[in-house]
């Protein structure tokens, strides 16, 4: 297991040299100038060096990125074009209420699709089956941000049992926090839910049928027994294929939620800074992003082989 | 000397789910069937596929309920027993699967595989189940240092070893072997026989072993019994049904294997070709549910299903042309 990591690690840091390249030649080559949008549209020749001087911009660009680079390392990755403000102070922020999101969607969606995709694994064909498949492709169908204001409408703007908006930090009251968390990682969570419950349910069905199964009953053990210890293990493997791809979905979803409820997230900050062409800012979240996603890959290739001893290197 | 299985009149039905407002369908996959398995024998149970051979096996396993009749083992009815076997049966009566790629759960390891049956069904230690593990693994020709490999490490020979091994841990007085070879390629084939005939001779299992290829069977099986659309067609003592078939639909299996002289294997293509059968092998709606098929069926095999008639070597066919009155007229 320790050779699958480490082998993993290594692989990841070409891979993040990589993107960290093109992350940054993606935003240089952006159309326009940003010291036009700092000094306006009666700014004088001198001012425009001026300002390509503070900023860096007159330098060629591979001396830049390596600049970059080499500050980023040091997790420095610079400083607003518009305001004073360091990109890792504004990101550090806004991450944590992305991030707690993000994983109570993940939690809500593994709860609610494994118990849904089991419940209809179990009896194929059954109406809880039926009503589980209907209410998958309901869920896979229904956009987060609608499903998010109607969650609002009822349960916090009618029942009042939620905030409608806003999000309060875990360290500041680990209650406010799951009350503000709840209803956007609801929202958030449902096409993922669905996902799960039918990845679920068709890897399970293909496993119930397997001899091994037939096997393990035809030696006396319980249907539980069964059921948990044998068939789920092994309708996990691709499940566990299919989160990771979701963890990217909703961490993209999450930007769109955050906004339906007001919550300051990464998703308003990487906003204001695309539209104001505010460089090292979007860098800095491109960046942030990507290496929070290669953590979540990397999380799966390790869970990977704890379940499916054939993933593990030999 | 009562026998340790004995199954009688035993039906095995299946009921197909049609959609809303429509009756669930009957179909029977094992028809008034009456079987036998001596102490420590085995009996061959040999069809071709859909013939009810499986089913048989489900439903000595306690997989699938029986419709009606009785199937002792050992004294009780398992046929009585709806709601699962209590653990006293369940570990006495154990079971070998045909693939062994599907068989084997790959999540696990061969330790896990093998010693499960005990960590189930006995209050034996971890320590003592590894022992066990390692001397079953020794028992069926493997490395015991491998218990701890996963069965995608194994090949399918040495799978089949697995399953037999795990089989084998609870000492069980039978074991249900579902084809149990016919996954692996000939020469592997012959070595689990040889195993399993050992393991036999030593442990004193008794086996129940279900094939399509006659001659395998017949190799290893004290007894023999053929199946056809559901219905026992012919039981008796392996031998005679190997040498003597007395059933025409157990000449036919026989006949199906080819002949090593070329000459003399045209020569029967050409005889069988005269003969008109449909191909798909469908039940006569009534009488002897072969009659479709058969060379020789007469009027009242399209009428009447034949009982099983004595046969004068050993063991009973159902056929008329075993019918004293039948020899008669036909003389």
């Amino acid at each position: 297991m320790g050779r699958l990591i480490a082998q993993r690690l290594l692989a990841m840091l070409p891979l993040l040299l990589i993107v960290s390249f093109l992350t940054f030649s993606l935003t240089a080559m952006l159309p326009g100038d940003p010291a036009d949008l700092i000094l306006g549209d009666r700014a004088t020749e001198a001012q425009y060096r001026m300002v390509h001087e503070r900023l860096g911009l007159d330098q060629p660009f591979l001396l830049r990125y390596v600049q970059w680079l080499q500050r980023a390392v040091l997790g420095d990755l610079g400083t607003s074009f518009f305001n004073s403000v360091r990109v890792m102070d504004a990101v550090a922020q806004r991450i944590p209420a992305t991030v707690s999101l993000t994983l109570a969607s993940v939690l809500i969606s593994i709860v609610v699709g494994l118990s849904a995709g089991v419940a209809a694994a179990l009896r194929p064909r059954s109406w809880i089956d039926r009503l589980a498949t209907f209410g998958a492709t309901i869920g896979q169908a229904i956009p987060n941000f609608w499903f998010g204001i109607l969650l609002a409408g009822v349960f916090a703007v009618n029942l009042r049992w939620f905030p409608a908006t806003g999000y309060t930090p875990f360290g500041q009251s680990p209650l406010g926090w799951l009350s503000s968390i709840t209803l956007p990682a609801l929202a958030l969570g449902l096409s993922t839910s669905a996902a799960i419950a039918r990845q679920v349910r068709s890897a399970m069905v293909g496993v119930l049928q397997q001899d091994y199964v037939r096997a393990a009953l035809a030696q006396g053990l319980s249907r539980r027994r069964v059921i948990f210890k044998h068939a789920l293990k092994n309708a996990l493997i691709p499940v566990v294929t299919v989160l990771s791809f979701q963890v990217t979905v909703l961490l993209g979803g999450a930007l769109i939620v955050e906004h339906v409820f007001a919550i300051n997230g990464i998703g308003s900050l990487a906003v204001a800074a695309v539209r104001q062409q505010d460089i090292p800012m979007i860098q800095g979240i491109v960046l942030v992003l990507v290496m929070i996603v290669m953590a979540v890959q990397l999380c799966t290739d390790i869970l990977y082989g704890l379940i499916n001893p054939k993933a593990r290197p030999a | 000397m009562s026998d340790l299985v004995e199954i009688v009149d035993v039906t095995v039905t299946y009921w197909s789910r049609p959609g809303l407002g429509l009756r669930p369908k009957p179909f029977h996959a094992v028809k008034n069937a009456t079987l036998a398995i001596a102490t420590g024998k085995t009996l061959g149970l040999v069809g071709e596929s859909g013939s009810g051979k499986s089913s048989i096996a489900n439903a000595l396993l306690g997989l699938v309920p029986v419709g009606s009749g009785t199937m002792r083992f050992d004294g009780q009815d398992l046929a009585a027993m709806t709601g699962g076997y209590p653990p006293e049966v369940r570990k006495r009566i154990q079971a070998v699967f045909q693939d062994p790629y599907s068989s084997l759960n790959g999540a696990m390891t061969v330790e896990q595989i093998v010693s499960e049956p005990l960590r189930v069904h006995t209050e034996t230690g971890a320590e003592d189940r590894r022992q066990r593990a390692a001397e079953l693994l020794s028992l069926v020709g493997l490395d015991p240092a491998h218990l701890g490999r996963y069965p995608h490490e194994f090949s399918g020979g040495q799978r089949q070893r697995i399953a037999i091994a795990s089989a084998l841990a609870l000492q069980p007085r039978l074991i249900v072997l579902d084809e149990p070879v016919s996954a692996l390629d000939v020469s592997t084939q012959n070595q689990i026989i040889n195993l399993l005939y050992e393991r036999q001779e030593e442990l004193g299992i008794a086996y129940l072993l279900i094939a399509h290829d006659l001659a395998l069977v017949h190799h290893i099986s004290d007894r023999i019994a053929v199946m056809y659309l559901g219905h026992i067609v012919e039981e008796g003592p392996a031998d005679r049904v190997y040498h003597a078939p007395a059933h025409p639909y157990t000449k036919a299996l026989l006949d199906a294997v080819p002949l090593l002289d070329p000459e003399r294997q045209r020569q029967r293509r050409a005889e069988r070709k005269r003969e008109t059968v449909p191909d798909l092998p469908r039940a006569a709606d009534r009488g002897c549910a072969y009659s479709n098929r058969c060379p020789f069926a007469m009027n009242r095999c399209r009428v009447e299903a034949p009982p099983a008639y004595a046969v004068q070597e050993g063991g009973t066919a159902a056929c008329f042309l075993l019918d004293e009155n039948e020899k008669e007229t036909r003389t």
